[in-house]
């Protein structure tokens, strides 16, 4: 474990899981590191559950290594549960007791002595905003709640790592939106989270890189950019929407510009090698055009999640 | 899976880590539960008929000599048909089955079970857990009838009960709570075997009202199969007596009787059929002392805690296994 550096939380490595014969994980390697949030994505059945579980120790793997925070899952699976908060998919907290109680009996398993833990159950609800139900019981609680409630038990926890599996699924909009907030606060903790989720502008919103998830392997790891060049193919996209001159004439002389299109009424699609936005505008005014819009076109993570699976479909 | 020795090596830190708060948590749940309530009153309606009854007969013994206060339990008034103790040789299974049908199922359909084991314990910490928590609201329900039994005696007979009765009535308590045990354990590997509450709750009471109602009629059946041949000696008779026991044993509840029967009955000599030498100097009705009646029922009362150990060891060992995954 000594080649393990001081900013990787979590090291997987051939990592692999059999159901019978049906390899659920096959051989999947991973770095996550210490706050970053890594997103897990792919279609239901793609072993991004089963790879959460191996990593906390609640499924027994069939082959390969995960290593997290320096400790094996299989063989310390306590130590590793108390460095790492789990909020699973759909999470249950016990109907009949008050958000503290619930607390509570999650700080009673962790240990903690009685005071602290009542300081820090105080602080966890204040920090997602649940701070005036805590008396209440949870069956009052709409889903979003709950996944807030769950958010509190790992900011409790102070746990280094956090494992949000499907956080924002059944959320409406808003939910999602605070809910997200909360994953990013948890960053700015130095907390290194893993969230697995389908809303896939939603992760591209708040996750640093991604991996997507294919028949148990991992088809594609890497930044959103990273990806979109992968995929999508190379290139920094932007839309430009201008009158009064020939734009594809007046932008084909910039350096670095590749490509530029039409795109409907008075707007180009023009990609670029780099970061080309500042030289077209320049560009522009000083050719006398009018600039009414000059907008980064970012890769979207949707976009290379359907061309992916569309060209793994006909690869198939 | 190996032994248990190769698990420990394999795994750190300790299997009993949490079981405390696990305990704690289960047994306030229990105590504060609606369903507590109903087993309570279940008991006490089943209970104080036949204890009633009996003080009232009793009230009219005079003799000091005649353990009063051990026929409360066992004396079968003629207005309501059944003792005390049998009543509570039903009564106990189902209160057992009340408290652990649902226990693990309920954390997974609750979703609260991935939830609780990413906590820094074992599984083994949440079952046993679990399983003292029903075990200690079991023993607190029943050592409350248990005072409430010996305070009426007290009350309505005017007389202390004995040494010696006080000590055969904590040997029944114990008794009573192993036989709990079993049928706790049996509910909750049910509660690990199936996911739905009401299967695994109509499970454990099949298995229940088979040991109560079938077992009799197919133990009888299988020994009248096997007497098929000719019985020559006494020998020949009682290997067929033996059978029978042997057979009826297996239900946890004829353990509890028969180990209820020396405790609370001190002039029990034995539990099977006796000999014409065995009688020999004996003096009849005259009570054993209760370290002789402790040592007829040894292997009863053995009996009970190994098969709760053993059920319980099953549910263990299939909770282990399952994935925990909703």
């Amino acid at each position: 474990m000594a080649d393990i550096s001081s900013d990787t939380v979590i090291k997987a490595r051939g990592l692999t899981k059999l159901y019978g014969r049906h390899r659920a994980v096959d051989a999947i390697d991973f770095d996550i590191r210490r706050g970053e949030i890594f997103g897990v994505l792919g279609p239901n059945g793609a072993g991004k559950t089963t790879t959460i579980l191996m990593m906390l120790g609640l499924t027994e793997r069939s082959g390969g290594s995960v290593d997290v925070l320096g400790f094996d899952p299989v063989r310390q699976p306590l130590e590793v549960k108390r460095r790492v908060g789990y909020l699973p998919d759909a999470v249950g907290f016990y109907d009949h007791l008050t958000a503290r109680q619930n607390l509570r009996y999650t700080a009673r398993l962790l240990g903690l002595p009685r005071r602290e833990a009542e300081t820090r159950i105080v602080d966890a609800m204040e920090s997602v905003k649940l701070a005036d139900v805590l008396d209440n019981r949870v069956s009052t609680f709409s889903r979003g709640m709950r996944q807030r409630l769950g958010i509190a038990e790992i900011v409790m926890k102070r746990a280094e790592v956090a494992i949000l599996d499907e956080p924002t699924s059944g959320l409406d909009p808003h939910s999602t939106f605070e809910l997200l907030e909360m994953i990013r606060g948890l960053k700015r903790a130095g907390v290194a989270v893993l969230l697995s989720s389908h809303l896939l502008d939603r992760v591209q919103s708040v996750c640093d890189r991604v991996a997507l998830f294919n028949e148990g392997r991992i088809a594609l790891m890497g930044t959103v950019v990273e990806l979109a060049n992968l995929v999508l193919g190379a290139g920094h996209p932007i839309l430009v929407e201008a009158a009064g001159l020939d734009i594809a004439g007046t932008l084909y002389g910039i350096e670095g510009v590749q490509s530029v299109v039409p795109e409907g009424e008075g707007a180009w699609r023009v990609v670029a090698d780099r970061d080309v936005r500042a030289a077209v505008a320049h560009r522009i005014v000083a050719s006398g055009g009018a600039l009414t819009r000059l907008a980064d076109l970012q890769p979207s993570l949707e976009e290379v999640y359907t061309r992916y699976f569309e060209e793994a479909r006909h690869a198939a | 899976m190996g032994s248990r020795a190769s698990l420990a090596l394999r795994r750190q830190g300790s299997p009993f880590t949490g079981i405390g708060p696990v305990l704690v948590k289960e047994l306030a749940d229990h105590l504060s539960s609606v369903r507590m309530l109903v087993l309570t009153l279940f008991v006490i309606a089943f209970g104080a008929f036949p204890v009633a009854s009996s003080l009232q007969t009793l009230r009219t013994v005079v003799d000091p000599n005649s353990f009063l206060f051990l026929r409360i339990f066992t004396l079968e008034p003629e207005q309501v048909g059944i003792s005390f103790v049998a009543a509570l040789n039903f009564i106990i299974p189902l209160m057992a089955i009340g408290l652990g049908f649902d226990s693990v199922n309920s954390e997974f359909n609750r979703r609260t079970l991935s939830r609780v084991l990413s906590q820094p314990i074992y599984r083994d910490a949440l079952l046993m857990g679990k399983f003292l928590a029903g075990l200690a609201t079991f023993a607190v329900v029943l050592v409350a009838l248990w005072l409430m039994v010996f305070g009426a005696g007290l009350l309505l007979l005017g007389v202390p009960p004995r040494g010696v009765e006080v000590a055969r009535g904590v040997g029944f308590l114990v008794v009573a709570i192993a036989y709990g045990g079993i049928w706790l354990a049996i509910s909750m590997l049910f509660s690990v075997l199936l996911r739905s509450p009401a299967t695994s709750a109509l499970c454990a009471l099949g298995l229940w009202l088979f040991f109560l109602l079938l077992w009799p009629q197919l133990a009888s059946a299988i020994v009248s199969g096997a007497a098929a041949g000719e019985i020559r000696s006494v020998e020949d008779y009682a290997a067929l007596q033996d059978l029978a026991m042997g057979l009826m044993r297996l239900s946890p509840g004829t353990l509890f009787s028969e180990a209820v029967l020396a405790l609370l009955s001190p002039e029990t000599r034995t539990l099977g059929p006796m000999l014409p030498a065995q009688m020999r100097g004996a003096i009849l009705g005259a009570p054993l002392p209760f370290d002789q009646s402790l040592l007829l029922i040894w292997p009863q009362i053995t009996g009970l805690i190994a098969g709760m150990i053993v059920v319980f060891a099953a549910a263990y060992v299939v909770f282990q296994r399952q994935e925990v995954r909703a």
